[in-house]
């Protein structure tokens, strides 16, 4: 394969100026594991501080400054969510996944457009340093965002007058900007470079769910950059788009950011539903069940999901005619996310089935994310909500479906796809030992929480009433389990990228169809230079 | 197989949860207890339907995660590459995809009637026999009684020792609280004057924001005289965990001596009603 026209660059340039998918990918992963082990640590300060009742953890980070201590768990909860978010999970699978598989499960040569697909990547490192940074600078009294993931104005605003939240702004701009600009490549490439014969209802699942995906994001986040620039304008310019005192509304922001929040949690979870549908389908040697209806289910939650919403904000003080709305079509996502779970099943049901990690990892999420999904339910219901709203049981409710849900689709797709992206096979033991350890470690971390929620533990508090602590306990210990399967998990990174074992071009058999299986691993630098033909 | 164990102790979780739903209280004091698995013990008509509303969803819950998890297991065992050696070949069936489209429909359907019956119960406001203001600052509360003459207090969480020596639980007691009449209902308006904040009771099934500049009002009726505790359920900056709530629920007789104390010892407000207009804003700062 000749390359002349785009010579091969080495050293660094081969990635600072890289205009290949497949290296921009690589670089997307490398990134999001960088930002999952900063965010887990984060999570793990808080679990630290949270062991035990009283404040005596964190304060050794201050110099036993008990306030500055409680100002930096706030940080922490800010940091950890904004992380996993924005630097992990969506890096992971849209960004590193999505890019190396998308444009070879379609037959197309790379992205639409590769320059942008290189700014793309390389807004998130400046991103994460801007967040990095505020962490450092004057927040409140003390350094740091401490308002949330979500910033809620007048929190953000008036509660938070250092510097550190334009930070966090500017951050959250960096990386909004790269989304919608990687959403864009990703709907061009899709709609515009698929190989002949590659109609829409012959597309992977995996690229449906990525394209479901990008509208959502190229829909949602336009508008937390206007909410978060209305936020600029309000600490800085003296506008008061959310301060009831200049005519403004705070509940305005609430209500902007949801209406990006909310699809947002989808866009953190379909990636992952269509790389569940392949490994289900390859390691169950059967097709996928029922495709069309699995395709349209994505579309289906991707449109519901712009329209409830208000569920986060039941407590606000909304008309109850409002509530009632919001519960009704809250609980409608729950009919197409049923059909992906049942058409999991059906693939399988009468399949040949082996327990490859990658698969272990794909059922720990089938099953997970059903537990995820009927707490779902519960907290749907305008009137339980009231009971629920803010406390830990909606904590336990989010990370089943996104600690569990996402982030086991994560490793689904990184064990999956390992083997094909770096010519080396995962080590075997290792790779299970991962699974098991990071399976019980996230159960004992967050069942336990549905019981505090419901006995009404709050939500983003460092120090607890002494009734809590068992289960905080508990909580805390499943955390360090995790911990160790983290561990684990690099070691296995490290064990492959060292093993001296090369794997074949399909390394799962026939029931592996898609087309990345029909290339090297890994594949060429430039694949697809004569376009497949497919039937 | 270890993986049937993880799922055996969820379940076993789950049931348990189920059948001690709320804990029984013996000395008029409604907390969390340790061991507690499933609610407070309900102390309002809306608490009690949270519950019960609740434990239905819980029984839906756990048949329909029973009902994926044994689906799974006999896949497991009778779809293995060991017993299975062939695959099938089936791609479709129409009538399974209507079913498992249709049957949660349904079930959905059932859910909706009590959820609104019970949201249409807690968010319309039944005519009150009295009046409190509760407003949210960093990082405490401060009550009016405008029945009463206005009287206002702020009302601030006790330190760790001062709490063990008032027989409160550490986080929860507060150096003054509301007093309010039992089996009265209360109507409770809400505001704050700097960040949002959160007014809850977890007994009494109520959550309601602390807007500022905006007026949130929820009502409630409680059914047993005793001390009540809740936690500022909104992050509000550094001291978001350390603004508790709290509400002791007495006779009527009780209460009117209460009034008349509180109106001795709160009164703030005298006859110049240019001092009422200006505490009536919020501090600006």
């Amino acid at each position: 394969m000749s390359d002349q026209a785009h010579a091969n660059p080495t050293g660094w340039r081969r990635w600072v100026l890289s205009t290949n998918h497949k290296d921009i990918g690589t670089m997307y992963l490398i990134f999001a594991i960088f930002a999952g082990i900063v965010g887990g640590a984060f999570s793990g300060l808080m679990r630290g501080e949270l062991m035990e009742p009283g404040i005596a953890y964190l304060t050794m980070f201050t110099n036993g400054d008990v306030d500055a201590a409680k100002h930096f768990f706030n940080v922490l909860t800010t940091g950890h969510g904004l992380i996993m978010v924005f630097f992990m999970v969506m890096p992971a699978l849209i960004g590193g996944f999505g890019n190396w598989f998308v444009p070879i499960m379609i037959g197309a040569p790379d992205m639409a457009f590769p320059r942008m697909n290189n700014i793309s990547f390389w807004l998130l490192p400046a991103a994460i340093l801007l967040l990095v940074l505020s962490t450092m600078i004057e927040g409140s009294t003390y350094p740091g965002v401490g308002t949330g993931w979500t910033v809620y104005a007048p929190l953000a605003t008036s509660g938070h007058t250092g510097p550190a939240v334009d930070l966090a702004i500017f951050s959250l701009h960096l990386a909004g900007a790269s989304s919608i600009m990687g959403a864009i490549n990703f709907i061009c490439t899709i709609f515009n470079m698929r190989a002949p014969g590659m109609t829409l209802h012959k597309m992977p699942l995996f690229v449906w769910s990525v394209l479901v995906t990008v509208f959502l994001l190229l829909l949602s986040l336009p508008v937390l950059a206007g909410a978060i620039t209305m936020l600029l304008t309000d600490r800085n310019f003296g506008t008061h788009f959310f301060d009831a005192a200049g005519g403004g509304d705070p509940i305005l922001y609430q209500h902007l950011f949801w209406f990006f929040g909310h699809p947002e949690v989808y866009i953190l979870i379909l990636p992952g539903f269509g790389l569940v549908s392949h490994i289900v389908s390859t390691f169950s040697r059967k097709p996928i069940f029922g495709y069309l209806g699995m395709a349209y289910a994505m579309v289906a939650i991707g449109v519901v999901g712009f329209i409830v919403w208000a569920h986060h904000m039941y407590t606000v003080g909304m008309d109850v005619d409002t509530k009632a709305y919001f519960t009704a079509a809250t609980m409608v996502i729950a009919v197409p996310t049923g059909i992906k779970i049942f058409s999991w099943l059906a693939t399988m049901w009468g399949g040949s089935i082996t327990f490859e990690t990658p698969m272990l990892f794909a059922l720990g999420m089938i099953f997970l994310f059903t537990l995820g999904g009927v707490t779902g339910v519960v907290l749907a219901n305008g009137g339980v909500d009231t009971a629920m709203h803010d406390t830990y049981y909606v904590v336990a409710h989010f990370h089943y479906t996104m600690s569990m849900g996402a982030l086991f689709s994560i490793f689904a797709g990184w064990y999956y796809w390992i083997g094909k992206m770096s010519g080396k096979p995962y080590p075997q033991f290792i790779s299970k030992l991962h699974f098991w350890l990071t399976f019980i470690g996230v159960n004992v971390i967050f069942f336990p929480q549905h019981f505090l929620g419901l006995a009404g533990m709050p939500r983003r508090i460092p120090d607890y009433p002494d009734a809590y602590s068992l289960w905080n306990y508990v909580s805390t210990v499943g955390y360090m389990i995790t911990g160790v399967g983290t561990l684990v998990f690099l070691l296995g990174l490290f064990l492959t990228l060292r093993s001296k074992e090369r794997v074949g071009d399909n390394q799962w058999g026939e029931s592996a169809t898609t087309l990345e299986w029909t290339l090297s691993s890994p594949p060429p630098f430039h694949q697809f230079n004569e376009l497949p033909k497919i039937k | 197989m270890s993986l049937n164990k993880i799922f055996n102790v969820v379940t076993a979780f789950l049931v348990t949860f189920l059948t001690s739903g709320t804990v029984a209280l013996a000395d008029g004091i409604y907390k969390a207890k340790p061991d507690q698995l499933g609610f407070m013990e309900p102390a309002t008509q809306v608490m009690r339907d949270i519950v019960s509303f609740h434990d239905g969803l819980l029984i839906m819950c756990i048949v329909v995660s029973l009902f994926v998890l044994s689906l799974m297991l006999i896949i497991f065992f009778r779809f293995n590459a060991k017993a299975n050696p062939t695959p099938s070949k089936t791609t479709h069936h129409t009538g399974l995809e209507i079913v498992w489209t249709t049957i949660p429909i349904i079930i959905l359907l059932v859910i909706a009637i009590p959820s609104f019956k019970l949201l249409y119960l807690q968010d319309v406001i039944p005519e009150s026999d009295l009046t409190v203001k509760a407003i949210g600052n960093q990082w405490y509360w401060t009550y009016e009684y405008p029945d009463h003459d206005d009287f206002s207090f702020d009302s601030i969480m006790l330190t760790d020792e001062e709490a063990v020596a008032a027989g409160h639980p550490r986080l929860l007691g507060t150096d003054t609280h509301i007093v309010v009449p039992v089996n009265k209902t209360v109507r409770l308006i809400v505001t704050a004057s700097d960040v949002i904040h959160s007014w809850a009771i977890p007994a009494f099934g109520v959550k309601i924001d602390a807007v500022p500049g905006k007026l949130n009002e929820t009502w409630f009726n409680v059914e047993r005289e005793g001390i009540y505790y809740g936690q500022c359920s909104e992050l509000c900056g550094k001291d978001h965990g350390f603004m508790p709530i709290m509400v002791e629920v007495v006779s009527q007789e009780k209460y009117d001596a209460w009034i008349e104390m509180a109106r001795e010892e709160y009164a703030t407000i005298e006859k110049d009603n240019l001092t009422r207009v200006a505490s009536a804003l919020p501090a600006q700062q």
